[in-house]
């Protein structure tokens, strides 16, 4: 058994990474240090306002309690079910329109660099404008209501549906199609066989994703006036009736939480 | 539903058949947002004379005005420091509560309680949470930064339990077997594995704080989504599309940032 | 030739009433190698995973350095464990640290959470380790990543880890299961070398009966959750095999 050992007799390191490596990580730390400080220390925060907080908080719990039940009836039920239609429906445009932005923002399926770009600002353009925003912009087109608020989450989706799309589309794996390509196909007929049997397990990950948080927005549009369960609790919230927002809150809550184990249901069947 | 029991393939049977449930699936969910989409109230005239006040709408808002640009970039500048913040603050403590989350390293007693705070955390829109934390702490910016930190555990939490339940339990049990303590498990076991994922949501959940820091301005808690409100309330919507465009090239400079930090700590 | 390991006893049932292991009674003096054969699904590797507990026993004792690992715990079951060196079947090596890292895990029995993050270990130990490497023959690769190797790299990597340990006991679960034949002889030459070297007994689970033969002292051949045959390789008959393995058709 050959035990040599190294001729020099001072001990030897080891350097987990290079210098380069070393400076390249420790410049990144730097930054993010310095991002954060900067931040706390030239941040427009009037101190005074933390301790009152509790304060603040324990009022307003008073006047959530006790929770306005009654209320659903009259106010709340109907705004929750155009909540969610607006969900669904804003889900379904958001995927008829990103699935094919995000194909052509795909590098393997549109080997056309100019076109990638052009889908590629569209997806990161309409992820960056959030949905409020599009809400401000179609209730000023469309009027107030349920069209401003489903176009708005519809295009705000567009974004988030494309790029993931786009990348599970560019994740596929080139044999299936080549061998289609072989047998003659056309590129119709690759999407439909080559394509999308690849990506279908991931597209309804993303369509579900995308409609579980699609429930939550729908319940905010009606703060600016797009429909929904927030128009009731924008009412609310102006008119200090705490209870009320108590009750919507708890509806939201539900609401979320039924979404959820749909979606977990719903994957454990499909996906 | 039967299944065929003999061995052989049956004459009639038909490739490609989609099983009965799957069909009524579809069928369930293409007549529901049917329903869905008749009780939006979806008018036909109402549409084309949208189109065309969007049509004037958008002429409006071109050119983008940057004459403001001094209150353009202040809201800005709030806008990064809410969301530094906000991403550092979620970030620190999505880590050990991730941890805590995790059901192959944690028992049930402890990840039980830790997620449904993290399912608490994310159930409620961050614009609904700054409502509440503006009249908690006032106007400005504190709002915002605890609505953001909030949303943030609740998204990045999860994801880093998800991203501990997957890793490869083989790898923990050698480190275990040289008798090294639970921590060094983690710092030598789990740690390398989820770390470049880490990395992945920390940076998209800052580039989401950002676009969100955009949002919750709207109600009072700081950030350039007040300025954005305001200007729209005054109509004046060339200086709105000149908003709209840097919040877009801030996320674009965002992304790519995204891509070269990711690029350092690929190891 | 003192006691190195003592098995009394030892039972473990996954599910009740379906035992894995029936009343196991093993000794283990010296520094030799022992080769447990017999059928999938034995119990070979449950049988091993008790030593350290890395499975927990149902019943029995398991006396290792005078004290029963059974009734250990914490701080205790961690100093025992880091006695006891081990390899395994897929080396379950950290695959994304680097060759260098996975030594070092065989240290961190004794390194606190704070120096292990910083990865700041004792120069004795860096030391060793480049030493390891040379006798495993690994020297180039210290800083290369655990999944760039092959097969019979890694499973190196995975004997020096446990090296590292300065190890009173050796296990291994299948060293050579997921290797070539010329790379599972490697193996076991290497482990080989590495018992005799440092004068530790090493208990090593197999399948191929032919390895086990060619290099083990003793054979101990279980079936169905018992010790059938405890003795020298020559007395591996074929009856004895039929009587481990069952079937006839895989003899020759």
């Amino acid at each position: 058994m050959s035990t040599a050992v190294p001729a020099s007799s001072s001990p030897m390191v080891w350097q987990r990474f290079t210098l380069a490596e070393k400076l390249a990580r420790f410049s990144i730390y730097f930054a993010i240090v310095f991002a954060v400080a900067w931040s706390v220390h030239s941040v427009e925060v009037i101190v005074e306002f933390i301790w009152d907080a509790h304060v603040q908080i324990a009022d307003m719990g008073r006047r959530m309690w006790p929770v306005a039940w009654g209320f659903y009836g009259k106010g709340v039920h109907t705004a929750l079910i155009e909540t969610l239609n607006i969900a669904a429906v804003s889900t379904l445009l958001g995927v008829m329109m990103g699935v094919p932005v995000g194909f052509l923002a795909a590098r393997n399926a549109t080997p056309y660099p100019f076109v990638n770009y052009c889908a590629k600002f569209i997806l990161v353009s309409t992820r960056s404008i959030n949905t409020l925003l599009w809400a401000l912009f179609f209730v000023a087109v469309f009027g107030p209501g349920a069209l401003a608020g489903t176009l708005a989450i519809a295009f705000h989706s567009i974004g988030f549906i494309g790029k993931l799309f786009s990348e599970a589309v560019e994740d596929t794996h080139k044999g299936s199609l080549e061998a289609l390509t072989a047998a003659g196909a056309s590129k119709l007929a690759l999407i439909q066989y080559g394509y999308w049997p690849q990506v279908k397990p991931t597209f309804w990950a993303i369509a579900l994703f995308r409609w579980d948080i699609n429930v939550r927005e729908s319940a905010v549009l009606g703060l600016v006036g797009a429909g929904g369960i927030g128009m009731a609790l924008d009412t609310a919230i102006n008119l200090f009736q705490w209870d009320r927002v108590a009750l919507i809150l708890a509806t939201i809550f539900a609401v979320v939480i039924v979404a959820e184990i749909v979606v977990t249901e719903v994957r454990k069947r499909i996906i | 539903m039967s299944a065929a029991t003999s061995s052989v393939m049956p004459a009639h049977i038909k490739p490609f058949q989609a099983s009965p449930l799957a069909r009524f699936g579809w069928l369930v969910l293409f007549a529901y947002l049917l329903w869905a989409m008749s009780s939006l109230d979806f008018n036909w005239a109402r549409f084309v004379f949208g189109i065309d006040n969007g049509a004037k709408f958008i002429s409006r808002m071109f050119p983008p005005n940057f004459e403001r640009w001094d209150l353009l970039v202040k809201g800005l500048t709030e806008s990064l420091q809410m969301a530094f913040i906000a991403s550092f603050l979620g970030v620190i403590i999505s880590l050990p509560l991730g941890l805590l989350g995790a059901r192959n390293m944690m028992p049930a007693v402890i990840t039980w309680p830790v997620r449904v705070i993290v399912i608490a955390c994310r159930s409620f829109h961050p614009v609904i949470v700054a409502i509440i934390c503006v009249k908690a702490v006032g106007f400005g910016a504190l709002a915002g930064i605890i609505a953001l930190t909030v949303a943030s555990v609740g998204f990045v939490g999860k994801l880093f339990t998800e991203a501990i339940e997957e890793i490869s339990m083989k790898q923990i049990e050698a480190v275990r077997a040289t008798g090294a303590s639970f921590m060094n498990v983690v710092i030598f076991g789990v740690v390398p594995q989820v770390m470049f994922r880490f990395i992945g949501f920390s940076a998209y959940e800052t580039d989401a704080n950002l676009r969100n820091s955009t949002m919750v301005g709207i109600v009072g808690a700081g950030g350039i989504g007040g300025t954005l409100f305001a200007a729209f309330q005054r109509f004046d919507y060339d200086f709105v599309l000149a908003i709209v465009l840097s919040i877009i090239g801030l996320i674009m400079i965002g992304e790519l940032m995204q891509i070269w930090v990711k690029k350092v700590f690929r190891q | 030739m003192s006691t190195s390991l003592l098995i009394k006893n030892l039972s473990k049932a996954y599910v009740a009433g379906k035992p894995v292991l029936r009343d196991i009674s093993l000794t283990f003096e010296g520094s030799d190698i022992t080769a447990i054969i017999g059928p999938s699904g034995t119990g070979k590797s449950t049988l091993i995973r008790c030593i350290n507990r890395l499975v927990e026993p149902s019943a029995g004792e398991i006396v290792f350095e005078g004290r029963d690992m059974v009734k250990l715990s914490g701080g205790e079951l961690r100093a025992a464990r880091s006695r006891i060196g081990m390899v395994f079947q897929e080396y379950n090596l950290v695959e994304r640290l680097s060759v260098m890292e996975n030594l070092l895990t065989g240290c961190l029995g004794k390194t606190s959470a704070w120096r292990a993050f910083w990865r700041s270990f004792d120069a004795a130990d860096i030391q060793r380790a480049w030493e390891t490497l040379e006798i495993v023959g690994l020297t180039g690769f210290a800083n290369a990543r655990a999944d760039s190797l092959s097969g019979g790299q890694r499973q190196r990597v995975g004997i020096s880890r446990a090296v590292m340990q300065h190890p009173s006991l050796l296990l291994a679960d299948e060293p050579t299961s997921s290797l070539d034949p010329k790379t599972s002889v490697e193996i076991m030459e290497l482990l080989a070398r590495v018992a005799a070297a440092k004068n530790i007994p090493v208990i090593i689970n197999m399948h191929d009966v032919d390895l086990a033969r060619r290099f083990a002292k003793r054979i101990v051949g279980m079936a169905d959750g018992h010790v059938v045959y405890d003795g020298a390789p020559e007395g591996l008959t074929d009856d004895v095999l039929k009587t481990i393995y069952g079937g006839q058709g895989w003899l020759q």
